[in-house]
């Protein structure tokens, strides 16, 4: 058991974080929801399962990603002090490293041991950059499932690369015209079929969302990106770094980072949510920021809707964050204060994008470019002894088309 | 236990017309209407209509942007109705409009919860019960989560109806069972609604399953469609639901602008009668 005063405690057993949380589904799923945690916490007292993740983990996935030392970017933000004696040390977690590109991978690999486990023959799931869409039509492949993947049709069209990676993988991957044609409509695509395929069918949820005990179960999946930078950090400074920043669709990449030092006091956790064209102007997919708290997809959370509680659609340049709500724990960590969430908008990102790519050499996915644009504003009035980890949870090979797009260049 | 009255001042609405029909020995059509689909007027003149045409029990859906347990029909009809100005105070509105003039058919609001976390519980069940809502269906609140509304609406006096469904095995039922009231809503397949249908045997089964457990209603809804379909269920069951197909009808009626034609109102009332004639005739025979 946990002691009281910890961040880490969560969920309790009805899957509640604070008030957030929780199992908001229809009668027909609760039966199934409940067979997944049941499934799930028989999974976790088997030392073979955790076995079988690991071993995947580091001969498939190619874990541990490496923590890398941005040496570029670090002077680069110094340089940008307002003198020269500061500048956050800051490094990557390269979770773009990756097989399948991203950190997608992570949850996928832990989801579809658990269904196997089940006896599920069929595997469904959402998707809004395609990143997790990839990572699950890949295990599928590896582990002979059939699979269908929900994307909207607006990201379908912006995602070309990754929807042709699904097919090449195996995948069906279903167009979804209903509301906007973005990832919330897709998660709402893939409960309609699991309602109806529920005897042979494994929802596979790719962030930090959904009804309980998915939040808490994808978080765990994600904790291996924390607990890997905990030892690599000890290794490469001796000590605990002093902030971590992630980006914020659904949150699972932060949470993945986030949770393994929720009850270190001294480190700074900072979450970034996407601004798109700016708070003011209601076009972005903040769900802290801009939204209040109401209940979507299976939990209460934060979100982005009207007077009326009605949802609105999210607006990012990034796919990825273009949800209109967040994990109920972050929601948590917002109102107890654990962690603070800012938000960067399109063309910060875009420009992190770009500066990451030449300095770095490294072209990173349009939303840890979200951090990173937070990182370029305040990693240079840090002091130089100032440890900063940003997560680079994606590579940015699906978004060089739409990128090229914005910036009028035609390929 | 189940089986709560839904008011304290005797047998609600919702008891009396489910006594009334046992009395006549038939079972009863409810009908379900998504509120202010294609507009609030349109809407209204349907509502006002429906008690006419033979609906024993109306089911007024909450228009919500996200309808995960829907199918395209009533998705469809949700977003018209929300183009066109439909919210949940409106959907009060509507009811009490109702109210002043037929004081007999009840009255169930079904939807999602969000509207109604936004709008408050509290204030949303003491407005609903004012309005002359006799009861609440809200897909997405399972027994899990009674504490939200569930336990609030019956100390309100309104009847809580639950969904059952063919995943609500004997192990499971107790729970879907209790703190359900008014009657008991048998989803009788998997899936969304206005999909597939389930077979008139199956459904059979299933109502004699529930009545071992409940003294409650039951009406059976999700893929009744035609007037055949209607009869066949409410032969074994104590009532039928029917939906999406009536909002197809609804839809036949619309121009390419989703502006309602002047033979929409009559075709939907049309439909809906010869839903009720057939259920009329279902266990004559």
């Amino acid at each position: 058991m946990e002691a009281l005063n910890t961040y880490r405690g969560g969920p309790d057993e009805r899957g509640h974080f604070g008030h957030f949380g929780g199992r908001f589904v229809a009668e027909t799923l609760m039966p199934l929801i409940l067979a997944v945690e049941e499934a799930y916490e028989a999974a976790k007292k088997d030392p073979g399962y955790q076995a079988a993740i690991d071993d995947f983990a580091k001969h498939y996935v190619g874990r541990p990603s490496p923590l890398y030392f941005a040496e570029r970017l670090t002077e680069h933000f110094a340089s940008r002090g307002a003198n020269g004696n500061k500048g956050a040390k800051l490094y990557f977690k390269r979770d773009e490293l990756n097989h399948t590109g991203s950190h997608k991978i992570n949850n996928c690999l832990g989801q579809i041991l658990l269904a196997r486990r089940m006896g599920m023959t069929r595997i469904i799931a959402e998707t809004g950059a395609g990143q997790h869409g990839v990572a699950v039509a890949t295990v599928c492949a590896r582990f002979d499932l059939p699979c269908v993947v929900y994307m909207g049709t607006t990201d379908i069209a912006r995602q070309a690369p990754n929807v042709f990676r699904m097919k090449l993988l195996g995948a069906e991957v279903v167009p979804v015209t209903s509301g906007t044609g973005t990832l919330k409509d897709a998660m709402n695509d893939a409960l309609r079929d699991w309602v109806a395929n529920v005897e042979n069918t494994f929802y596979i949820i790719g962030t930090v969302a959904g009804p309980h005990p998915y939040p808490a179960m994808v978080r765990d999946f994600q904790s291996v990106i924390g607990n890997e930078v905990r030892e690599q950090m000890q290794a490469a400074e001796g000590r605990l770094p002093d902030t971590l920043v992630a980006c914020i669709g659904g949150g699972s990449n932060a949470m993945g980072l986030f949770h393994p030092f929720l009850d270190e006091p001294s480190v700074r956790l900072i979450g970034v949510e996407a601004a798109g064209h700016g708070l003011e102007t209601g076009k972005h997919a903040a769900s802290l920021a801009g939204g209040r708290p109401g209940v979507l997809h299976g939990n209460r959370t934060y979100l982005l809707q009207t007077d009326d509680g009605q949802i609105i659609d999210a607006h990012s340049i990034s796919a990825g964050l273009d949800y209109p709500g967040i994990g109920p724990e972050h929601s948590w960590l917002h109102e107890s204060g654990r962690a603070e969430y800012v938000s960067a908008t399109d063309a910060e990102a875009l420009e992190a994008f770009q500066l990451c790519s030449r300095l770095e050499g490294i072209i990173p996915a349009l939303e840890p470019a979200h951090a990173l644009a937070y990182v370029a504003k305040i990693a240079p009035e840090l002091p130089k002894d100032h440890l900063m980890v940003m997560n680079l949870c994606g590579r940015g090979d699906k978004d060089v088309f739409s990128v090229a797009e914005v910036l009028g260049v035609e390929l | 236990m189940s089986g709560k009255t839904g008011n304290g001042n005797g047998p609600s609405r919702v008891e009396r017309r489910f006594a009334a029909l046992k009395a006549e020995g038939r079972g009863g059509l409810i009908v379900y209407v998504a509120c202010g689909d294609p507009d609030p007027e349109t809407f209204f003149e349907i509502l006002s209509g429906l008690p006419g045409a033979g609906v024993d029990v109306i089911e007024i859906g909450m228009p919500f942007s996200d309808p995960m347990a829907d199918g395209p029909e009533i998705q469809a009809a949700s977003l018209r109705a929300l183009k066109a100005g439909m919210t949940l105070s409106g959907t009060l509105e509507m009811a009490a409009r109702f109210r002043t003039q037929d004081d007999e058919t009840p009255i169930i609001l079904m939807g999602y919860y969000n509207p109604i976390h936004s709008y408050g519980p509290r204030k949303f069940l003491k407005d609903a019960r004012a309005a002359g809502v006799d009861g609440l269906i809200v897909v997405d609140l399972p027994p899990e989560e009674d504490e939200e509304l569930c336990r609030p609406a019956l100390d309100a006096g309104l009847h809580w109806i639950r969904l059952a469904t063919p995943t609500s095995d004997d192990k499971r039922l107790p729970t879907v069972l209790s703190n359900t009231s008014g009657f008991v809503y048998y989803v009788s397949i998997m899936g969304i609604t206005g999909t597939r249908s389930a077979s008139g045997a199956a459904v059979r089964q299933a109502v004699a399953r529930l009545k071992a457990h409940t003294d409650l209603p039951i009406a059976v809804g999700f893929g009744v469609k035609t007037p055949e379909q209607a009869a066949e269920i409410a032969a074994v069951a104590d009532a039928a639901v029917v939906g999406s197909s009536v909002i197809e009808r609804l839809k036949a009626g619309l121009d390419a602008d989703d502006r309602a034609t002047p033979g929409l109102v009559d075709g939907v009332l049309g439909f809906v009668r010869s839903l009720a004639e057939s259920v009329r005739k279902a266990r004559a025979h």
